[in-house]
């Protein structure tokens, strides 16, 4: 039996205690820079506090949900989440189609389709977004005619000037209220059809058929209802809304502003570029045997591609994808260059008046990190399902 | 293996030493700079440009010149940082500028929850509307639900839905970060009008197409008491900051300008020989040396001079901005 090593020698102890020195280190590093902050703050008479939340914002917001300046400031940070959710979602579901189709094309045998595809991606990819995002907002605001000498297309249901574009939509009308206990049953319904048959009654139907008969009795329910409020107060409770410029802007319909417009386009074409590269090294990856494979069954070449080719580099792809879907999502901050009010603007705003500016970028930090958690969550849970299984 | 921790050890601690930054007033630390770090708008013509040169000028610019002259006898000796309406008080809050001179209106909210001290009204300014010519707009009450193009995080934002919402009439705000996308996306017939103080909505008419196609209505929606501003916590550089400003306006009521004031020199008036700093000790009691004034007029100029330089160009009358003697506002307290 050796002698005891003393406990200056001793590997183990010596790296357990180099671990504990460490661990108090970082958290009095932590420490130190918390009061050090706490401390300025408090001299300089700006304490921490949230409590401007509930006060009124005293600001207007130009599009999103209705909002007064006499609402909240937490009220005003809430529109700005809705309109950056808007303009991620939309945006998250135009690149990827975009992208798409730019990859595939990248890969055409087709010359002059291939060259104009990776002119594309050179071009977006290679211009910082901000850059891009401003020369498209001034190209729509100086190119587009003005309000009224804008053109009237298709029958007068779309307008077109540099206010936006007003397009013809459905609106609800002063019975929507009377309709919406039906369209809360009608969905009730559907849902409750579905779970019955998709989980109690398991394996009796298909799933197309629980998706076919759940969907039946929703909009079933819901034919009924808008007939029956039409009927009873000879006022439908949705009704088709056409646009048309009164006073100083555009009344009626739908109006998609050019920031919003500015900041879908210059977000989508920036991603789709990065996206295109994606899709194609991923369908680049699959092996060459796959294909020869698939054409000694006889397949043709469309059914190689979506039934052999595409699962496969999807594998591939949806990593690298969540990280572009992430890059968009906060991508979507630039929107101050171009006047969308997203949240970043709104709360630059809600800074400038409160002069809370720890508090303002914690909330900022802490809702950009859960849209992102959000987004690859969902998006892994995908990889798993495509994942080979092996073991 | 234990070497190496030890080592990592000694270099972080030397690490904290270092950021932790000894407490020093600011016109310490301005003087050991070298340099005074002034916060000035991005683009505002009249009040802070970059001329061919690449040099600044502009009303704000020249207080800050005033500021470098008055400490370092050589108003050159002051570096500008260009900062958004955004970006202005973050950064006179975490000491990056030590004096912001940009066009920052003096509110309640601002001099407490901000930490901030105004000292000094430099210009008395209010906020007005500016529309098209055409759109035969009289009021801001013909203006029910219309778009006004606004920059954000000013106070002009606030004013302007306070202001539609006693007149009881609807608009839609466009917000921008900086003046010019404010003003180009306005001439491009994006907004119906846009709103600002009125000196800057003169200074930007100038900037647009055609000029002459546009008027800023009679409305005053606000008052705007624009002037410098510096953090809480140092009385010494507030008192500097304001009395240098107050010297300004005082060079005026005296007569002192950068042309004369060499013949100054001999006055027998000892309201001018404490002013120019011949006797009575004044700069010294601000930090300063006593011959601060006689330095800020000779190589800046007196309020009167900094007007009609940069602000007369742009058609700004003095109006309410003129000394106490002559029907205005402007009002030093003694030098003495």
């Amino acid at each position: 039996m050796s002698p005891p090593i003393p406990f200056y020698r001793n590997v183990r102890v010596l790296a357990w205690l180099a671990q504990v020195a460490f661990a108090l280190g970082v958290v009095g590093l932590g420490w130190l820079l918390l009061t050090t902050m706490l401390g300025n703050l408090q001299r300089q008479g700006i304490p921490i506090s949230f409590a401007f939340l509930p006060q009124p914002a005293g600001f207007g917001i130009s599009e999103g949900l209705p909002f007064q300046p006499s609402q909240s400031y937490l009220t005003a940070f809430g529109v700005g989440v809705v309109n950056t959710l808007r303009a991620a979602v939309a945006g998250i579901i135009l690149a990827t189609l975009l992208g798409i189709g730019m990859g595939v094309a990248r890969l055409s045998s087709n010359w002059l389709l291939e060259r104009l595809a990776t002119l594309y991606v050179e071009t977006f990819r290679n211009v910082p977004l901000l850059l891009w995002l401003v020369f498209i907002y001034a190209a729509i605001r100086d190119t587009l005619p003005r309000l009224r000498e804008g053109p009237a297309l298709l029958w007068g249901t779309v307008l077109m000037s540099n206010r936006g574009i007003a397009l013809a939509w459905l609106q609800t009308s002063a019975t929507y209220s009377a309709f919406q206990p039906w369209l809360l049953a009608g969905i009730g319904a559907g849902l409750g059809v579905w779970g019955w048959m998709t989980y109690y009654r398991r394996g009796a139907a298909s799933p197309r058929r629980a998706l076919g008969r759940s969907l039946a009795v929703c909009v079933v329910l819901w034919a009924s209802g808008f007939l029956w409020t039409w009927l009873t107060t000879h006022l439908p409770p949705v009704v088709w809304s056409v646009p048309r410029i009164e006073g100083f802007n555009y009344q009626g319909g739908m109006v998609l502003s050019p920031e919003f417009a500015a900041l879908l386009f210059g977000l989508v074409v920036y991603t789709a570029s990065f996206i295109a590269e994606i899709v194609r090294a991923g369908i680049l990856a699959v092996p060459r045997g796959q294909r020869e494979a698939a054409r000694a069954l006889g397949l043709s070449d469309r059914q190689t591609f979506v039934l052999v080719i595409f699962p496969q580099a999807l594998r591939v792809i949806i990593p690298p994808l969540i990280n572009q879907y992430l890059n968009l999502t906060k991508n979507s901050s630039l929107a101050i260059a171009v006047g969308y009010p997203d949240l970043f603007s709104i709360g630059l705003t809600i800074n400038n008046q409160t002069g809370q500016a720890i508090p303002f970028v914690v909330m900022i930090m802490v809702t950009y990190l859960s849209m992102s958690l959000l987004i690859s969550w969902v998006l892994n849970m995908l990889n798993r399902r495509l994942a080979l299984k092996t073991g | 293996m234990l070497r190496r921790h030890v080592c990592l050890a000694v270099l972080s601690c030397t690490f904290l030493c270092t950021t932790i930054a000894l407490a020093q007033s600011t016109l310490e630390t301005v003087k050991s700079r070298g340099k005074l770090v002034c916060g000035v708008n991005t683009g505002l013509a009249g009040f802070a440009t970059v001329g061919p040169d690449g040099k600044w000028h502009g009303f704000d610019v020249d207080y800050c010149r005033a500021l470098a002259a008055a400490i370092f006898n050589d108003a050159d000796k002051v570096e500008f940082r260009p900062l958004t309406a955004q970006a202005r008080f973050t950064a006179l809050q975490s000491k990056e500028i030590d004096v912001l001179s940009r066009n920052t209106t003096w509110t309640l909210s601002r001099d407490t929850s901000l930490g901030l001290n105004f000292s000094v009204i430099l210009f008395y300014d209010g906020q007005g509307i500016m529309v098209p010519a055409k759109t035969q707009v009289k009021s801001a009450k013909n203006l029910d639900g219309a778009t006004i193009c606004v920059q954000s995080g000013t106070t002009t934002e606030l004013n302007l839905a306070d202001y539609f919402r006693r007149l009881q009439i609807k608009f839609t705000p466009v917000v921008f970060e900086t003046i010019d996308q404010t003003y180009a996306a306005y001439d491009s017939g994006r907004c119906d009008a846009v709103t600002s103080d009125v000196s800057q909505l003169l200074a930007q008419k100038t900037t647009l197409k055609q000029p002459n196609d546009h008027v800023v209505l009679a409305d005053v929606m606000s008052k705007e008491p624009l002037g410098p501003a510096v953090r809480h916590g140092d009385d010494q550089w507030l008192d500097m900051i304001k009395w240098v400003a107050f010297g300004l306006i005082q060079a005026e009521e005296f007569g002192v300008t950068s042309k004369n004031i060499s013949s100054f020199t001999d006055s027998k008036d000892p309201n001018i020989r404490r002013f120019l700093g011949a006797e009575g000790g004044l700069g010294t009691m601000l930090g300063l040396s006593d011959d601060f004034m006689a330095r800020v007029v000779r190589l800046v100029g007196n309020y009167g001079e900094l007007f009609e330089r940069h602000l007369q160009p742009l058609n700004l009358t003095r109006g309410v901005n003129a000394l106490w003697t002559q029907g205005g506002m402007l009002y030093a307290p003694p030098f003495r």
